[in-house]
């Protein structure tokens, strides 16, 4: 258990000659009993932790904020045993160490700024804080979120680095980080595209609604593995079997009706809207509007070939992988897939030879919730959190990718979801992390410019 | 009693709050596209955000008042011309995928920390930093005045001022929307929603219309805006795809493609919602439906209510079914 610093840290140095040694002494008291009551506080806000990670691990919720950092050596390698203080504008300073992983947080348990400084008596031996002027950092940090804060380490004492162009400097490592996040990405997102795309193609309706049900397939693995305890995979069947059910549903009592009666695609269009609104606040309704997490442990990270991703990350693009190729097998080898496609390419004339749409309509749209479902759970896993929005902000992602591989073609959503995928996370190289959703619906509109149908639209398609 | 007379005046206070008036002005707009021209235009929120943006921008920047509703106009003449030229070839729902796309992009290059010294990031931009010269333009004496139960100051923030230009403006709109509906431009623009082809075989230019009308709505989006952000602040999350469902929303129920239709559906929308909130938060206990959730439950309701309107009502309250066939 790691109580407080020794001595006074080295910033705060000048300060106290000033004051003379007296006041440095009851400084360094109340830094004592500070440290103490900040050890209990960390102690327990991490149930069960082990003793020498206590003050790393903080686990937002309601009543709890994060700051929290990572700390590596000037060669990368993690930076135990540091000790960070967070002190709020009133009240008394909070301290976290950093564990294995170089790993801090500091729980707070009030809104508010908090000055965060490093105390570099406790670096690891020829580290220095580099940009030492700004140690002592204003941090704000709302309750119920997270604040990160950066410190760096160098070799040389009084160091300072240019982060300025950081976020640019382009490596082949972060190349290919981004790269595999963006393939991870694609890979969820293709889920719930290419159903998506079949019901477009077999109806001709672009449903807004598919978002919700993204979140739902979340919401419900979240229900069903955390609130109820089951296992994981027993949660994610059980979820992927619900979901489906609601595309059975939703086609039984809204689509399949309304298709009868006549209305219009516009109308239709609208009524999917419509739907995402209710949709939308009866989640936050039952769920609130906070970010739950369907795993409440901290994900295990695997290291391969440089690219770091957590262990969820993989399984889900496995299971991706799997459930995209026998999408692929359904589509191409059976009969029902096969009608499916002739649906798709022409209702009348699928009609006249004998399939019956309205059958394959119905499977479409179980499938379509399904897989949607589907991504929702492991989004939710990957993300390692999901809320009522999560939906909401992949749906025009979704959009993009189906458009961009040609409105209601199977496999050009795939590849549609997969390009945007890779573009949404390499723009994170060289742009900031706020414009990456704005990239991908700037290429769909530039796409729509020069080829209005896609890469495998057919051009009489689009009107 | 008290109770009933209570709930009344609340509603009443919202229906002529100015945020109504900014709506009812957002969705004559939205008419021009959706009732009249047939453009499914999914990002008139985006419009609305350029005008609160070009205003709010232009007046922290030194710009006199009219020259700032200018920049404002510009910003959304550009939008619709960047959004048009290239979509309104093409079928109905690439245009509706287009502005909803590029609305949200508007949101969020608006919300980046890059541009914060610009509008402030995703904390928006607090009124105080441009409600000054539009205050300073009130001919009203100072003090406040009460008709009825309605008590606010002649030229406060969100005061009498601001609700006389609102639903001034409204008006004005609604006079200018009345005339062009029975103008030849106007049943020119019909006849493009009802069937493209017959009016492009009259050898008029479908195209060129159609950018005219979209044009057109969106310089009055604009203007929603600036009213929309007078009494408040610009918050680019506050104008984002939801506001244009619920402009949807409005414009659908008091009836597309009608004169009045945009402003009674904006009216009926806001305190139809608060009705039910207020009636949820009294009668329903706290057990079953919290203060939060009676909120969602009236948006939940929204939505519904949206689905049902376009099922079963799709001319709206004023509409005339005949005339409105939606087929994009």
């Amino acid at each position: 258990m790691i109580l407080v610093p020794t001595n006074t840290p080295p910033l705060r140095s000048s300060r106290s000659v000033r004051v003379g040694r007296r006041h440095s002494l009851v400084v360094l008291a109340s830094m004592l009993m500070l440290g103490l009551l900040a050890t209990i506080v960390s102690l327990a806000f991490a149930p069960g932790a082990a003793s020498a990670a206590t003050s790393s691990t903080c686990t937002v919720d309601a009543t709890t904020g994060c700051i929290q950092g990572t700390l590596f050596t000037s060669d990368r390698k993690p930076a135990e045993g540091v000790t960070i203080t967070a002190k709020p504008d009133s009240g008394d300073a909070l301290t976290g160490t950093s564990n294995a992983a170089g790993k801090w947080a500091i729980p707070v348990k009030t809104a508010g700024t908090y000055t965060v400084s490093l105390d570099e008596s406790t670096l690891p031996s020829g580290q220095y804080l580099a940009n030492a002027a700004t140690n002592d950092r204003k941090v704000q940090v709302s309750l119920g979120s997270q604040a990160g804060t950066l410190f760096q380490l160098s070799t040389t004492k009084g160091a300072t680095i240019d982060n300025n162009n950081s976020g640019n400097d382009f490596s082949w490592q972060r190349f290919a980080q981004q790269l595999m996040s963006g393939i991870r990405l694609g890979l969820l997102l293709a889920l719930a595209a290419i159903g998506l795309s079949l019901v477009y193609g077999t109806t001709g309706l672009q449903s807004f609604a598919h978002g919700e049900q993204v979140t739902l397939g979340g919401l419900l693995a979240y229900t069903f593995a955390n609130v109820l305890g089951l296992n994981l995979i027993l949660a994610a069947i059980i979820t992927v079997v619900i979901s489906a059910a609601t595309g059975f549903a939703q086609d039984a009592f809204i689509w399949k009706p309304l298709r009868k009666k006549g209305l219009s695609l516009t109308q239709l269009m609208i009524v999917t809207i419509g739907l995402s609104i209710a949709l939308q606040y009866a989640f936050q309704y039952f769920y609130g509007a906070a970010t739950v997490r369907i795993q409440t442990a901290n994900p295990k990270v695997v290291t391969i070939a440089g690219v770091t991703l957590t262990v969820q990350s993989y399984v889900a693009m496995g299971i991706s992988i799997l459930v995209l190729g026998g999408a692929a097998f359904f589509l191409l080898r059976t009969r029902t897939g096969r009608a499916t496609r002739a649906v798709s390419d022409n209702p009348a004339l699928a009609a006249a030879s004998g399939i019956d749409v309205d059958r394959i309509i119905r499977l479409v749209w179980t499938v379509a919730a399904g897989l949607a479902g589907l991504s929702g759970v492991m989004l939710g896993l990957v993300l390692n959190g999901v809320n009522w929005q999560t939906g909401l902000q992949i749906l025009l992602l979704i959009f993009a990718a189906v458009t961009l591989g040609g409105l209601g073609t199977a496999f050009g959503a795939l590849v549609g979801s997969m390009i945007v995928g890779i573009i949404v996370e390499l723009t994170n190289l060289v742009l900031p992390g706020d414009f990456k959703y704005a990239t991908a619906l700037f290429i769909l509109i530039i796409i729509l410019l020069f080829r209005p149908q896609g890469i495998f639209g057919r051009r009489e398609r689009i009107g | 009693m008290d109770y009933l007379v209570q709930l009344f005046q609340s509603l009443t206070v919202q229906a002529l709050a100015p945020s109504t008036a900014a709506f009812a002005i957002a969705a004559i707009g939205l008419n021009v596209h959706f009732g009249f021209a047939g453009l499914l235009n999914i990002g008139q929120a985006a419009f609305l955000l350029l005008g609160a943006y070009g205003f709010a921008i232009s007046i922290d920047r030194g710009l006199p008042l009219f020259a700032a509703v200018l920049v404002a106009l510009l910003c959304a003449l550009l939008f619709a011309f960047i959004l048009g030229l290239p979509t309104l070839k093409l079928r109905g729902d690439y245009l509706a995928i287009v502005t909803i796309s590029a609305a949200e992009i508007i949101r969020m290059v608006g919300r980046s920390s890059i541009l914060t010294d610009l509008t402030g990031g995703s904390n928006g931009i607090t009124g105080n930093t441009y409600n000054g010269p539009f205050q300073a333009l009130s001919p009203l004496p100072d003090g406040s005045t009460q008709i009825l139960w309605f008590d606010y100051d002649n030229n406060g923030v969100n005061g009498w001022w601001i609700r006389i230009v609102g639903w001034g403006l409204v008006g004005v709109f609604l006079l200018l929307i009345w005339a062009l509906a029975r103008s030849p431009w106007g049943r020119l623009l019909k006849g493009i929603r009802e069937d493209e082809d017959a009016v492009r075989s009259l050898g008029k230019n479908v195209y060129s219309y159609k950018l005219q009308a979209l044009v057109l709505g969106g310089l009055i989006g604009a203007v929603a805006g600036i009213i929309y952000v007078l009494p408040s602040s610009v918050q680019p999350d506050g104008l984002g795809r939801s506001t244009t469902f619920f402009i949807y929303t409005a414009l659908l129920l008091g009836g597309a493609a009608t004169v009045f239709g945009p402003v009674l559906g904006a009216i009926l929308f806001f305190v139809m919602r608060l009705l039910i909130q207020s009636l949820a938060q009294s009668f329903i206990p706290d057990s079953i439906m919290s203060t939060q959730q009676t909120v969602q439950f009236s948006y939940v309701l929204v939505g519904v209510a949206l689905m049902c309107l376009i099922i079963f009502r799709p001319q709206g309250i004023l509409g005339n079914k005949k005339e409105l066939s939606f087929s994009v």
